[in-house]
């Protein structure tokens, strides 16, 4: 075999990958996603130097060597040789470092708590004000809430084309991974907690989003339309989410957060302020204790033998939601949650 | 009766739990009872219980129990397979208005209890068994250091089995995922008896798992015959003291979360509920820390048995051994310090996913040199195209793809938009099948004919090589394709029907390898009827270069009437090359375990404590438990362990060896 | 093992053994292994505790809960049927069995004297409302110290066990062996008190 074919053979997986235009994460529409494609690119050609030469001189030796073929040489006694060995240690090797090389930068570069410094290649991030949009996987639908424009959607999410967008994330439940593949990779969504995620689309479209770890029944159906806007359609996509009737406050949230599947998008023109601050720190529900209240007392050592009484049932519990009964309790607040954190430093 | 009484005896069992309206459950469970009921008439017809009590299931014969650990996982396999094909049936045809004949609560039953079973109870025992039957005929011992307790770890395997299939007619299964993170698997959103099912099944099987791992390392730490060296040993046996060392430096994690999960789900404790404190993300740290050593316990032996075939098949000696160990150990090392790449997505920060991914990329190093260790056995050999061979061959044409795709999977960016899609799907699919299945598969063709004493059909046997090879590339890479059309795991409908002919494709190939499973079947049952022809009268019918070929096919119980003594790496190479004589004269007693019924017993109880805690019916549970410490007790009050063997015993049985040999020459 | 694979220079040419050979006995290296994988479920228990033990879920912290005295008693006791089982390992290697069964009946006592203040404390605590389920900071301080408690449990059942089979059997290479095994297995309880008993205790009263 010639080396200009054997190139082209090495080149073939690639060209396939690249061929299937509809595949999303190969063809993405959001630089980031783009950029990862790039790796996924490139580490696959630089893995190939190894692997096609196995693969190729695996299927030879065992065509070469088979025992009908006498005029093969055989050597039952060899077995080492210590050039083969440094070369085929090496090469592993040489390639891993490179590739490791990459993964640094890259992991770094493309890491979703980074905000963005380019919106395409060439094109600076700088002076462009990106849209925060606050993420909260419910039982098998998606809340979206836009913090500066003051409106929420459920299962439908909405961004300007060239504009970073900054994701909070986290989950009433169970845990989730949001992930539209044409914006960028994905990020877990978890109840408690607070993930971060960068990203920017470049195209305007409907691409679809979802989430990507399995949190129960509905799961298949937890899926959304993310829709890449202009900048004058995401506009009036804006107003018009304003015209709505509907407004988001904690008693909504309570009633969306029970499972629920196949939920159509759902628009709300207003959103209680905070609102996602108390979902990061469970308590929508009136009267439970915040996470970062219980977090700062505990930081000073609890509440001593008093804060073994702190403890109450929820309204509705979770147990009945998912099955069978039972009460589930939690850490009442205390009389003036707020000024907790304040004192407890 | 009050409902209080009942419940007090009951528990949660009631009669719901049995599956009455599910019609695929009470078929499966006719198929599974008409043909249970069938071998146990078989068995009583042909008065075989009493000769299958006494020689197999309280055999302390390490022959035996590996024999018995690969039978069981052959039966799971057909338990796990059935769950792949049914989910390859339900996302072929699930399709927009199509829901398919399997609802998510169903389906996600399937794919937990797929996952489980082919990791615990097809791919452990696999291995166990393999391990159990070939390392001390390798290294030149009679039994394992404790044979008892092998055939106790035995027994809780096949408890933890028993477990897993009782939840397909008593209650369910998990609906969790094959790992149950909670707080999914938590009593808040899993409040019923799947996930027990799940944790019990697990922790009885674990706690043999645990022990077979001490018991195989002793065994080869202490009992290698006179001038093995470890640097002497066969490739197989280093492979398993590495995997069997990685057992228990990771089994006792899984013992431990496992049981901080039922802690949680049993007692209200808040190790991994949302609130109180808890922490779900130390769950998923830590049962990746048994998990991805996991990976290693599995893949290890199978490189072992590689190494073994390779050069057999080959008529030439392994190349490059010291840097095949070296690699073993390295890998074995390695595992340890990689377990975050199951989870970059998690937010861990720039820094610590890099550090996982690096060091994930570093195994491949010493992956990558096993695979030129083998193209290097081959090259300038006198390659026989043999079963076993085969499968090796097609290994390392499938294993470096998979290979490939795990390195690609272990740059974090990458893996942000290939996570938990079906291309991870077929990654690991691409290694486990590709590594430990082809690995195993070829280990049973390879060692059988030393076991049984008659060699497989080679024609059903290579049916069924191309039959899993190609089913495996038609089953899986349009799952690469799909993943890469961001396609995610466990979704049991879609909207989108452009991705349906993917789905399709990817069921074909499962079928292809249903024939390759019956095939693999076929090898077996024409290869008993063909027995004559097919027999070994040699002990060593391909060529072998190892001990476990220098004894005869099927060993004697004491496996070498002699201990060999070794001067070699292949060491029967060694003493073949050197003209060694076989011993007829002067036999001595030797000195054997005795079989004990006590390892069924205890594993029994054990399934009777898991199904009591399961349902909760307390009074049952305490009662078996005690049951449990007692027959442990009573068992260690039983000091008449050991025999001997009578030297007459020992010069019939090697005088009818000498005569086969004679006959054959 | 070293001499089992050293070769004499008479080996050299002969390819197995005519005489009888037995293995070295694996038993205490099996159980060292055991002990060092039963050591890793302590090790998982303890990490839960380094990331959960702060997490009192505005409950009550170690400081409110321990009582030191009681937890200094409770390790008193067992250092000191560490010691004693130390005696009745050495009475066995004088094959006296008497003093042995003493004891490790003296020893037995002190480890019920461990569990039964062991569980007292635990009675308190769950009394007082900080049980288990109260706070992660409870849940894995109880599932600590109780996992100890019940490997103590198990030895003091495999102790009873095993002073039965020596006055039964007495002190044979067997029963040496046994009772070596659960020698080290009561030592091994003893040094993951010590780890209690400093990052549990300890340090949840110092803060």
């Amino acid at each position: 075999m010639t080396p200009s074919s054997l190139k082209k053979l090495a080149l073939l997986p690639v060209l396939l990958l690249l061929s299937g235009c509809d595949w999303v994460v190969m063809n993405p529409s959001g630089d980031i996603a783009a950029q990862q494609r790039d790796l996924i690119i490139l580490s696959t050609v630089l893995m190939l130097i190894i692997i096609v030469p196995v693969i190729f001189l695996t299927l030879f030796f065992a065509w070469k060597y088979r025992q009908s073929n006498k005029t093969a040489k055989y050597d039952p006694d060899w077995h080492h040789s210590t050039k083969l060995e440094i070369v085929i240690w090496a090469a592993p090797l040489v390639i891993i470092m490179i590739l490791g090389a990459v993964t640094w930068t890259s992991t770094h570069l493309l890491d979703p708590y980074r905000p963005l410094d380019r919106l395409a290649p060439g094109r600076t991030a700088e002076g462009v004000k990106p849209l925060k949009v606050q993420v909260v996987a419910l039982d098998w639908k998606w809340m979206f809430i836009y913090p500066e424009l003051g409106i929420a959607t459920v299962n439908e999410l909405a961004a300007p084309v060239d504009t970073p967008i900054d994701f909070d994330l986290t989950a009433s439940s169970v845990m989730n991974s949001f992930y539209v593949p044409a914006l960028a990779g994905q990020i877990y969504a978890m109840p408690g907690m607070r993930t971060k995620l960068h990203a920017v689309i470049n195209k305007p479209g409907v691409y679809d989003g979802f989430s990507a770890n399995y949190s129960g029944e509905g799961f298949s159906h937890m899926r959304f339309k993310f829709h890449g806007m202009n900048r004058a359609d995401f506009d009036k996509w804006a107003a018009e989410v304003r015209k709505s009737n509907d407004r988001l406050d904690g008693t909504r949230y309570l009633v969306l957060e029970k499972p629920s599947e196949k939920v159509p998008p759902q628009r709300f023109a207003s959103v209680e302020a905070g609102l996602f601050d108390k979902a990061v720190n469970r308590c929508v529900e009136p009267g439970k204790m915040c996470q970062h209240d219980m977090m700062a007392i505990d930081k000073s050592g609890g509440l001593g033998m008093a804060g073994v009484y702190n403890v109450t049932t929820l309204e509705y519990d979770k147990r009945t939601r998912r099955g069978e009964g039972g009460i589930r309790s939690f850490i009442a607040a205390l009389c003036a949650p707020k000024s907790a954190p304040a004192e407890a430093r | 009766m009050s409902p209080d009484l009942v419940k007090t005896i009951f528990g949660r069992l009631t009669w719901d739990a049995i599956p009455l309206h599910e019609p695929i459950l009470i078929g499966t469970f006719g198929v599974v009872a008409l043909g249970g009921i069938t071998v146990l008439a078989a068995l009583t017809y042909f008065k075989v219980w009493g000769y299958l009590w006494r020689e197999w299931l309280t055999s302390v014969d390490h022959k035996k129990i590996g024999v018995m650990y690969i039978i069981l996982a052959i039966i799971m396999l057909l338990r796990g397979f059935a769950d792949a094909l049914m989910m390859r049936a339900q996302q072929a045809i699930a399709f927009g208005d199509a829901a398919g004949y399997l609802p998510p609560h169903h389906y996600d039953q399937v794919f937990t209890a797929h996952g489980v079973i082919m990791i615990f109870f097809v791919a452990m025992p696999l291995i166990t068994g393999l391990m159990n039957l070939v390392v001390p005929l390798q290294i030149g011992a009679r039994d394992v250091a404790f044979p008892f307790l092998n055939n106790f770890s035995f027994w809780m395997t096949v408890g933890g089995a028993i477990t897993v299939m009782l939840s397909l007619f008593v209650g369910e299964f998990a609906r969790t995922g094959w790992l149950a993170y909670p707080p999914l698997s938590g009593l808040a959103y899993s409040p019923d008896v799947g996930v027990d099912y799940y944790i019990w099944s697990l922790q009885i099987a674990g706690v043999g798992t645990t022990l077979s791992g001490i018991n195989l390392i002793v065994t080869i730490v202490k009992m290698r015959a006179p001038g093995m060296s470890l640097m002497k040993m066969p490739v197989f046996t280093w492979t398993s003291l590495c995997s069997n060392v990685l057992i228990v430096a990771s089994f006792p994690i899984l013992t431990a979360v496992l049981a901080l999960l039922s802690s949680d789900r049993y007692l209200g404790t808040n190790f991994f509920t949302n609130d109180f404190g808890g922490n779900p993300m130390m769950y998923v740290n830590l049962i990746w820390i048994w998990g991805h050593p996991e990976v290693y316990i599995l893949v290890l032996p199978a490189f072992g048995v590689f190494s073994e075939v390779v050069s057999t098949f080959c008529s030439k000696r392994l190349f490059g051994y010291s840097s095949m160990v070296y690699a073993t150990v390295v890998i074995t090392i390695l595992s340890y310090i990689v377990w975050l790449h199951h989870f970059f997505t998690m937010g861990s920060g720039a820094s610590v996913n890099s550090f996982f991914g690096i060091t994930t990329m570093i195994i491949s190093i010493p992956t990558g040199a096993k695979i030129f260790n083998w193209l290097f056995t081959m090259y300038r050999g006198r390659i026989r195209f043999e079963v076993p061979m085969m499968w090796t061959v097609g290994f390392m044409v499938t294993f470096v793809i998979g290979g490939m795709t795990g390195v690609l999977l272990a740059v974090p960016p990458a893996d942000f938009v290939l996570h938990n899609s079906l291309f991870l799907i077929a990654h690991f699919h691409n290694v486990i099948i590709g590594g430990v299945v082809f690995g195993m598969f070829a280990g049973i063709v390879y060692w059988f004919p030393k076991a049984f004493g008659f060699k497989l059909d080679p024609f059903w046997g290579k049916l069924s090589f191309w039959f899993w090879q190609i089913g495996f590339f038609f089953a899986f890479m349009p799952l690469y394709v799909l993943g890469l059309m961001g396609v995610t795991r466990r979704v049991s409908h879609f909207e989108d029907h452009s991705l349906q002919i993917w789905f399709v494709i990817s069921a074909f190939g499962a079928v292809l390898i249903l024939f390759g499973i019956i095939s693999f079947v076929m090898q077996m049952v024409v290869g008993f009827m063909k027995r004559e022809q097919l027999a070994d009268k040699t002990g060593d019918p391909w060529g072998g270069r190892t001990l476990e070929w220098s004894t005869s096919s099927p060993p004697p119980a004491y496996n070498f009437a002699f201990t060999p003594v070794i001067h070699e790496i292949d060491a029967w190479h060694d003493m073949k090359q050197r003209g060694y004589v076989r011993p007829t004269t002067g036999f001595i007693p030797i000195h054997m375990p005795k079989n004990t019924g006590a390892g069924v017993v205890l594993a029994g109880i054990s399934v009777v404590v898991g199904f009591a805690m399961i349902w909760q019916i307390w009074w049952l549970a305490v009662i078996s438990f005690v049951a449990l410490v007692a027959s442990a007790i009573i068992h260690t009050f039983n000091f008449k362990r050991d025999y001997y063997i009578p030297a007459e015993e020992v010069v019939r049985v090697e005088d009818a060896r000498t005569e086969a040999l004679r006959s054959l020459a | 093992m070293a001499h089992a694979q050293a070769l004499t220079e008479a080996d050299k040419d002969r390819f197995y053994l005519t005489e009888d050979h037995h293995p070295e006995n694996g038993t205490l290296l099996g159980f060292w292994i055991y002990l060092m994988s039963d050591c890793l479920i302590f090790a998982v228990l303890f990490a839960c505790y380094a990331v959960l033990g702060r997490n009192y879920a505005a409950g009550p912290s170690g400081a409110d809960l321990f009582d030191l005295p009681i937890v200094a008693v409770n390790t008193a006791l067992l250092l000191f049927s560490s010691i004693t089982y130390g005696f009745a390992m050495i009475s066995a290697q004088a094959k006296k069995v008497k003093p042995t069964l003493i004891w490790l009946a003296v020893t037995g006592l002190l480890g019920l004297g461990f569990l039964s203040l062991e569980l007292y404390e635990f009675n308190h605590l769950i009394h007082e409302g900080a049980g288990p389920q109260r706070s992660a900071f409870l849940s894995s301080f109880f599932v600590l110290v109780g996992t100890h408690g019940l490997h103590v449990t198990f030895g003091c059942i495999w102790l009873v066990t095993l002073m039965v089979q020596v006055a039964k059997r007495g002190l044979g290479g067997e029963m040496k062996r046994r009772l070596m095994c659960l020698s080290m297995f009561w030592h091994f309880l003893d040094v993951i008190w010590i780890g209690v008993f400093s990052f549990v205790y300890l340090l949840g009263v110092l803060k």
